[in-house]
């Protein structure tokens, strides 16, 4: 086993001890990608040097027994939708191709300080929209567990770094499934937190009340320690929470016994995959058998949260990519052009990918005059809907657990050209993100070679309780069933 | 048939907080371009506007001032429109729930009767940036750049009702724009400058038949910043729309553009082409609550209006209202009167001196009250001097000049000009004498009864002393002489 492979807790106590070198870790990653990018397609910039450099910084301070934090030299992917200062951050974009933001992501700026080593902004659908990492100006991201296979979307580039060794740890985002459906389709562990956790500052946004940037591990505590780096409270994010951060380390090893798991009977209807539900099911008696009393639940506005999601998401994308029009930065139509208005327009219309002018199109669509009412208003209402089914739910249990994605990951080029199809991957995801909730997604099997991801969802703000559930899941698991 | 025109305002008026709305570049406007700026107010991708609440101090400031009701709940909503000197790609503004609404701003109406100008709204939103064209026009231009200096420096925009007591001439709408910047700039919340651009309208207009109900419709003037272009472009628009009636044609609903030139007002676009600006609630900025604390607050710290200051003055000083009209006009000429006031016992005398001769003196110098160099103890200090008849009128306006220009107090200079009057009565008594000796002709005249030739002596002494004899004490002597 590489170091590469191995997870940053033990890559911590191996740093600790100074039998390692952050070096020697960030070498075996660096090796990684050698061997794997060319086919795999993670990153869209990796950070080599400046990586080299910040990992002799995190030797430095092992040898003078200061290091900051539970991920002092360990190397970690970064979503190329989170700005960094001086590094081109691309959001999967033509149109920012070359864009160099002037300052980092709140998220970014708190790794920075905790020691971690950058080793590269990571691919992803265009802007975020997609599930399949497939939406990209830089080419699709293959699946590492099966190359032919998509990784999963939007964070894809994440996903596939943290499962192949091109990173230990990796930071992606969350709009409508982003971390967990990737998560689940490269066979590693990701959370998306309650909304308003991590700061959005420098988070390019896609549908700002929707999105939310999370963490991909190779093991619970390793999403647990990511998280407990980049989260709290952020006066540059007027949406960002003024509520305590717990110690996660305090409660993620003690035990599933007396937790009360809600089973959504709405999530395990028709359109389910079999095989996917019987993995899930043989996880929840895992859990039963740990101590975890199961309930059966029920959340009945389910069927509204796809149409819900897709009007919502696309209306606040249709203004927030608005920002895109060739006068300050990024690319630009070359050709002549004589009024500004034509200048954007041939801009917009060469520089962004097919699925971003669809979704574009659609919210447009939705906020104008005569229609606001009956799409946006109207969703706004079943949003509310939606919300209060968890809330009632979450009177009887202490957390939910449903399946991440209704089918296994699928070939590249399958569902492309059926953006209907590909947009009901997200059917047990897009709730989490209208509701604000936590969720996580967590490696529960395989079938023929294909990972199976389990989701748990929490109450607002109470990331505890699904990392204790997902930890002590994944504890009883072993390695059983997971692919290597 | 006679027509009665309707005239709405929506003023937009930069306040003056230190930093821009929504991040904390400096406000500056004589800043070269593009050196107040951040990734907030350029839009870069990522960047998030946070709320600066001095600027919703001043809004609710004003709304008070102007008898809104201030909301306890209101939101900012996003307008969105493509534009180069619009980073974002959408203003963000406030559309369904503003923070102040439905109050009046009193008037003098044509009759010389009381009138409350029905106010509908009072909103806060952003200013955007300043393109500069290398030609006079977009088109004709080469190049235009784009200086984001000014954009998110906050605007109040403040809207008159239609239908609750509308502005019904001409004349009534110079009187309502003057009392609103006379009312904005007593809050102290702008300077309202229109020459800067810190006060600028959009004015619609319609006509309707005389005592008429209902109305007809509406052209919107875009974008005026001058009163005396306002009001030209309502003189067209009034005559224009009345030709059009008479003639039995119909009113265009429409927006049009005033050629300053020309003077004349041109179609810039119809009802039907108007933009679909699909405002929304901004998802980046929460719900603002106003508690009754900080409103209360607010409330106590409004500065007098115009109107209290108007019958306080009245009251305390005694000064003829019309004076007094005049002396409020502007905050500072009224805090200058007041602070002389103090120090004055003939507050009539003091206010004539203002209006006549210290106004004589800034126009002349093109300054404003805030920038005479007269302090308003030396001014009273003159005053005073006159009122005890140790300077003559005439000699003080002559004083009062070089005060100006020094920037020095009367005592001194009527010492070392020997200004001072000839209090000695011999050197006056000797003089009277000497003039009296060389027009015995007027002696006589006076003593046979005949008391004109009294002035001309009065004169002839005047001429000799170069107007150091006081008149009251030269009349005495001159009657006591001949008596005897």
């Amino acid at each position: 086993m590489d170091l590469c492979d191995q997870s940053a807790s033990e890559l911590v106590q191996l740093l600790k001890k100074r039998e390692i070198s952050s070096r020697e870790i960030t070498e075996s990653v660096f090796r990684r990608m050698e061997v794997r990018e060319s086919e795999i397609n993670a990153f869209i910039t990796p950070t080599r040097e400046m990586a080299f450099k910040q990992a002799d910084q995190a030797d430095r301070r092992y040898r003078e027994k200061q290091s900051l934090s539970p991920l002092d030299g360990i190397p970690v992917a970064v979503k190329d939708v989170l700005c960094t200062k001086g590094i081109r951050t691309t959001c999967g974009s033509l149109i920012l191709k070359d864009y160099i933001p002037p300052y980092n992501a709140t998220a970014v700026k708190r790794l920075l300080g905790s020691g971690a080593v950058l080793v590269g902004k990571t691919n992803m659908d265009e802007f975020a929209m997609g599930s399949s990492t497939e939406n990209s100006a830089f080419g699709p991201t293959r699946n590492p567990l099966d190359p032919g296979r998509v990784a999963g979307g939007s964070s894809g580039g994440s996903a596939a770094a943290v499962a192949a060794g091109e990173a230990v740890v990796a930071v992606g985002s969350d709009t409508g499934g982003s971390i967990r459906l990737p998560a689940a389709y490269c066979g590693v562990a990701g959370i998306k937190p309650t909304y308003g956790r991590v700061s959005r500052y420098g988070l390019v946004s896609y549908a700002s009340s929707l999105d939310q940037v999370g963490a991909f591990g190779k093991t619970v505590e390793d999403c647990a320690a990511l998280l407990g780096m980049i989260w709290g409270h952020d006066a540059k994010d007027s949406t960002s929470a003024d509520v305590k951060t717990p110690d996660l380390g305090r409660t993620l090893k003690t035990g599933v016994a007396g937790v009360r798991i809600g089973l959504p009977k709405e999530y395990f209807v028709e359109g389910l995959d079999q095989g996917i539900k019987e993995k899930i099911m043989q996880a929840v008696s895992l859990l039963e058998s740990g101590g975890a009393r199961i309930v059966e639940v029920s959340l009945p506005h389910t069927p509204y949260a796809v149409a819900t999601y897709y009007l919502i998401a696309t209306a606040e994308a249709s203004s927030n990519l608005a920002r895109y029009d060739g006068v300050r930065y990024g690319f630009r139509a070359a050709e002549e052009i004589s009024d500004s208005v034509k200048m954007i327009e041939a801009t917009r219309s060469l520089g962004f990918g097919n699925e971003v002018k669809r979704r574009i199109m659609l919210g447009t669509y939705v906020l104008s005059a005569g229609y606001y009412d009956a799409y946006y208003l109207k969703a706004q209402q079943a949003r509310t809907l939606i919300k209060e089914d968890f809330d009632r739910a979450f009177e009887k249990v202490d957390c939910l657990v449903t399946p991440v994605s209704p089918c296994l990951p699928f070939k590249i080029g399958e569902k492309i050209t059926e953006p209907l199809q590909m947009y009901l991957v997200d059917v047990y995801t897009v709730s989490l993100n209208l509701s604000g909730l936590p969720g996580m997604s967590v490696p529960c099997g395989n079938i023929e070679g294909l990972p199976v991801g389990m989701q748990i969802i929490g109450k607002a703000f109470d990331e505890e309780t699904v990392l204790r559930v997902a930890y002590g899941y994944e504890r009883t698991r072993g390695n059983d069933g997971i692919v290597e | 048939m006679d027509f009665e025109p309707i005239i709405g305002f929506e003023t937009h008026v930069e306040l003056k907080t230190r930093s821009k709305l929504f991040c904390d570049c400096p406000v500056d406007f004589d800043a070269p371009p593009n050196t107040c700026i951040c990734p907030v107010c350029t839009g870069q991708p990522g960047a998030l506007p946070v709320l600066n609440k001095k600027a919703v101090e001043y809004t609710v400031r004003a709304g008070l001032a102007l008898n809104c009701t201030v909301n306890r709940t209101s939101r900012f909503a996003r307008k969105n429109y493509f534009y180069p000197d619009l980073p974002k790609g959408y203003q963000i503004s406030q559309y369904e729930r503003p923070f102040c609404t439905d109050g009046f701003l009193e008037i003098t109406a044509d009759d010389g009767r009381p009138y409350a100008v029905g106010i509908k709204r009072v909103h806060l939103e952003e200013d955007a940036g300043k393109l500069v064209h290398s030609s006079d026009s977009f088109e004709a231009s080469e190049f235009s750049l784009v200086d984001y200096n000014r954009s998110s420096v906050p605007l109040l925009e403040i809207v008159t009702d239609h239908e609750k007591n509308p502005i019904r001439s001409l004349q009534e709408a110079r009187a309502y724009l003057e009392k609103l910047r006379q009312t904005l700039r007593y809050i102290e919340i702008s300077d309202c400058n229109m020459e800067k651009g810190q006060l600028r309208c959009d004015v619609n207009i319609s006509l309707r038949p005389k005592g008429h109900p209902g109305y007809g419709h509406r052209a919107e003037i875009k974008n005026m910043a001058s009163f005396k272009f306002i009001m030209d472009a309502l003189e067209y628009e009034t005559k224009r729309q009345a030709d059009i009636l008479r003639s039995g044609g119909d009113i265009n609903q429409e927006t049009r553009l005033f050629d300053e030139k020309k003077r004349k007002t041109f179609p810039m676009r119809s009802k039907e082409d108007a933009p679909d600006y699909r405002y929304f609630p901004d998802p980046d900025l929460v719900e603002i609550e106003l508690d009754e604390d900080f409103i209360d607050g607010i409330r106590k710290k409004v500065p007098e209006l115009p109107d209290q200051k108007v019958h306080r003055l009245v009251q305390e000083f005694d000064v003829p209202r019309d004076e007094v009209l005049i002396l409020t006009k502007e905050k500072a000429v009224s805090e200058y009167f007041t602070t002389c006031a103090l120090a004055c016992e003939d507050r009539k005398r003091l206010s004539r001196w203002i209006i006549k001769d210290l106004f004589k003196l800034l126009n002349k110098a093109c300054l404003s009250m805030e920038q005479c160099p007269v302090p308003p103890d030396h001014f009273s200090t003159l005053v005073n001097l006159i009122a005890k008849g140790a300077v003559t009128e005439k000699m003080a306006r002559s004083i009062l000049e070089e005060m100006f220009e020094k920037g020095v107090g009367p005592e001194a200079l009527i010492e070392s000009k020997g200004l001072k009057p000839i209090q000695d009565s011999a050197a006056l008594e000797k003089i009277v004498d000497e003039v009296l000796a060389k027009n015995p002709e007027a002696v006589a005249k006076i003593k046979a009864g005949n008391k004109k030739p009294v002035d001309f002596l009065i004169g002839q002494v005047m001429k000799k002393t170069r107007g150091k004899a006081d008149p009251a004490a030269l009349t005495r002597l001159i009657q006591d002489k001949l008596r005897s």
